[in-house]
C-alpha cells in the first residue's frame, strides 16, 4: 500500500462509521424502532440547522462564547504564567505552595458558580471567573514544569556570557520554557472554552451553553441536537486550531 | 535553602492571613455582609451540616451516582481501548473521534440523557459514565501502545485465548495507564455529576448546594462547597496513591470535563 492509501483508508473507515450510524438512526426512528419523541430523526436535525441560523443568532452565540473564552483565556495568559515564574524563581514559595495548586486543579471548582452568580450577577463576568478559576490551577502547574525543565547548561552558558539575572530570564529561561507555557495556555484554554459553555448552559446565559439550554426547555427536541450538534463542531474545531497553533510555535521556538 | 519549618511557616502564615483579612472583610461591610460571611457563621454552618443525618444521604446518593458512572465508563472505556489498541486499523480510524469528543463539554448532553432517562439519578450516572469513558479509555489505549510485544508473543506460544490475554496480559501490563485513566475520569465523573445536580434533581450534594443558594443561605453554601473540595482532593490523592509515585503533586485536571 502507498503512503497515501494507508493514511485515508482509517479516515474512510471513520467516516464511513459515523454515516452508517446516521442512516441506521433514520431508519430505526422511521420505523418506531427508536422513539422519535426521545430522538429525533437526523434529518430533522440537519433541516432545524437552518432555523439555529435564521431564528437563534448561532452565529452572535458563537462570537459571545469565543469571547469569553478569549477573556478568560487572557486572564490565564497573565495570571497563570506570572504565577508560574514566580513560584519557579522563589523555591521556598514553590515547596510550600505547588501541592495546595495541585489540589486545587483537582477540586470541582466549577461547582462554585452560584458563589459568583451572587457576587457578579447573571451574565458574562460570571461566566468568565468561573471559568477562569477552573483553569487556572493547570496552566500556573504547566508554567512551572517549563521553567523547571530548563537545561541547567543554558543557565550556565548565560552566566559566562555575564548576563544579568533578567536577561538570563528574558533570554534563556522563558525561552526554554515556551513550549511548556504554550501547552498549559492551551490545556487552560480548552478547560476554559468546557466550562464557559458548562456554565452557560447552567446559568442559561450568554452564547452556545444557554442556545442549548433554552432550546430544551421549549421541547424543541430536533434544534436540541441541533445546537449540541454545533457545540460539538465548534469545541472539534478548537481543539484542532489550538493544537495546529501549538505545533506551529514549537517549530518556530 | 528552603527548610522544613520555613515551608511550614510560610504555608501557616498563608492560611492565617486568609482567614484575618476574611474576617475583616466580613465584619467591615465593605461587601455585602452575606457574600462574605464571618468565619463564625461558616464553621457554624459546617457543624451543622456535617452533624445532620440527611446531609450523609444526600453524599451517599452522589457517591453512588458516581459510583455507578466509574464502574460503567471505566469498564466501557477499558474495553474499548483494548479493542482499539489490539487492532491498528481500528485504532487509527477510531482513535480522532475519542479525542475530537473527549474535548466537548458533556454537561450539554444533559438534556438528552433527561429524555432518555428520566429527571432521577440514572440521567446522572449515563452523563458522568460518558464524561469518564473518553479518559479511561485514551489512557488504556495509550497503555495497549506501551505493551511490550515478547509479553504477546509468550501468550501466543503457550496458546493463551481472547480472555487469558486480556487477563492475564493486556491487564496487568496497562494497570498504570487504567489507574491514571480513571482517576480522570473520576475526577470528571464527579463534576458532571455534581453541576447536573445543580441543574436538575432533588437529592445530592448538587443540589443542596442549589437549594442554599435558592434560599440564599450563604454560610451553609461555603461549607458544602468546602466538604466537596475536601471529599474531592481526598479522593485524587487517594488515587494517586495508588497508583504509586508522587501522592500529592500528581495533577487529576477536574476542570476538562
Amino acid at each position: 500500500m502507498s503512503v497515501r492509501s494507508t493514511k485515508l483508508v482509517p479516515i474512510a473507515i471513520g467516516l464511513t462509521t459515523v454515516f452508517v450510524v446516521i442512516l441506521l438512526l433514520e431508519f430505526l426512528i422511521s420505523v418506531d424502532i427508536i422513539d422519535r419523541f426521545l430522538m429525533p430523526p437526523p434529518s430533522d436535525v440537519f433541516g432545524a440547522f437552518g432555523r439555529l441560523f435564521a431564528q437563534e443568532n448561532v452565529v452572535n452565540r458563537f462570537f459571545v462564547t469565543a469571547g469569553e473564552t478569549l477573556a478568560a483565556g487572557f486572564l490565564l495568559a497573565i495570571f497563570g504564567v506570572a504565577g508560574g515564574a514566580l513560584l519557579f524563581r522563589f523555591t521556598i514559595l514553590r515547596s510550600a505552595y505547588e501541592t495546595w495548586i495541585a489540589a486545587l486543579a483537582a477540586a470541582p471548582v466549577v461547582l462554585s458558580y452560584p458563589l459568583f452568580l451572587v457576587i457578579a450577577g447573571r451574565g458574562s463576568a460570571t461566566v468568565i471567573l468561573v471559568a477562569f478559576l477552573a483553569a487556572l490551577p493547570a496552566v500556573i502547574l504547566k508554567t512551572l514544569e517549563g521553567f523547571s525543565q530548563t537545561p541547567g547548561v543554558y543557565v550556565l552558558v548565560g552566566k559566562s556570557l555575564n548576563a544579568s539575572r533578567w536577561q538570563i530570564f528574558s533570554k534563556v529561561m522563558f525561552p526554554a520554557a515556551l513550549p511548556s507555557i504554550f501547552v498549559g495556555l492551551r490545556l487552560g484554554l480548552l478547560f476554559a472554552m468546557l466550562n464557559i459553555v458548562g456554565v452557560e448552559f447552567l446559568i442559561n446565559t450568554g452564547g452556545l451553553g444557554q442556545l442549548v439550554n433554552e432550546l430544551s426547555e421549549r421541547y424543541d427536541l430536533a434544534a436540541t441536537y441541533a445546537a449540541i450538534l454545533c457545540v460539538i463542531l465548534v469545541s472539534v474545531l478548537f481543539f484542532t486550531a489550538s493544537e495546529w497553533l501549538e505545533r506551529r510555535l514549537r517549530r518556530v521556538t | 535553602m528552603s527548610s522544613r519549618g520555613q515551608i511550614f511557616g510560610i504555608r501557616l502564615f498563608s492560611v492565617l492571613m486568609v482567614l484575618v483579612l476574611w474576617e475583616i472583610i466580613a465584619r467591615s461591610g465593605l461587601l455585602y455582609r452575606d457574600v462574605v460571611p464571618s468565619l463564625i457563621e461558616i464553621s457554624m454552618a459546617l457543624k451543622n451540616l456535617l452533624s445532620s443525618a440527611d446531609t450523609y444521604i444526600h453524599i451517599g446518593w452522589t457517591a453512588w451516582e458516581v459510583a455507578l458512572a466509574l464502574g460503567i465508563g471505566g469498564i466501557a472505556g477499558i474495553a474499548a481501548g483494548i479493542v482499539l489498541g489490539a487492532n491498528d486499523l481500528l485504532r487509527r480510524a477510531y482513535e480522532p473521534y475519542l479525542y475530537y469528543f473527549g474535548a466537548t463539554p458533556k454537561l450539554i448532553f444533559f438534556p438528552v440523557m433527561i429524555m432518555w432517562f428520566g429527571i432521577g439519578p440514572s440521567s446522572k450516572i449515563a452523563l458522568a459514565a460518558v464524561s469518564c469513558f473518553f479518559p479511561v479509555a485514551l489512557s488504556t489505549l495509550s497503555g495497549m501502545r506501551g505493551i511490550n510485544p515478547v509479553f504477546l508473543r509468550v501468550g501466543k506460544t503457550f496458546r493463551a485465548n481472547l480472555w487469558q490475554t486480556v487477563g492475564k496480559i493486556y491487564l496487568p501490563a496497562m494497570h498504570r495507564p487504567i489507574l491514571t485513566g480513571l482517576r480522570l475520569g473520576l475526577g470528571l465523573a464527579v463534576v458532571v455529576t455534581l453541576l447536573a445536580e445543580t441543574k436538575l434533581s432533588n437529592q445530592g450534594l448538587g443540589y443542596l448546594v442549589i437549594q442554599a443558594f435558592t434560599i440564599f443561605d450563604m454560610p451553609r453554601m461555603y461549607a458544602l462547597l468546602l466538604t466537596i473540595f475536601a471529599f474531592a482532593i481526598g479522593a485524587n490523592v487517594l488515587l494517586a496513591r495508588l497508583e504509586g509515585g508522587r501522592g500529592g503533586t500528581r495533577v487529576g485536571f477536574s476542570s476538562g470535563y
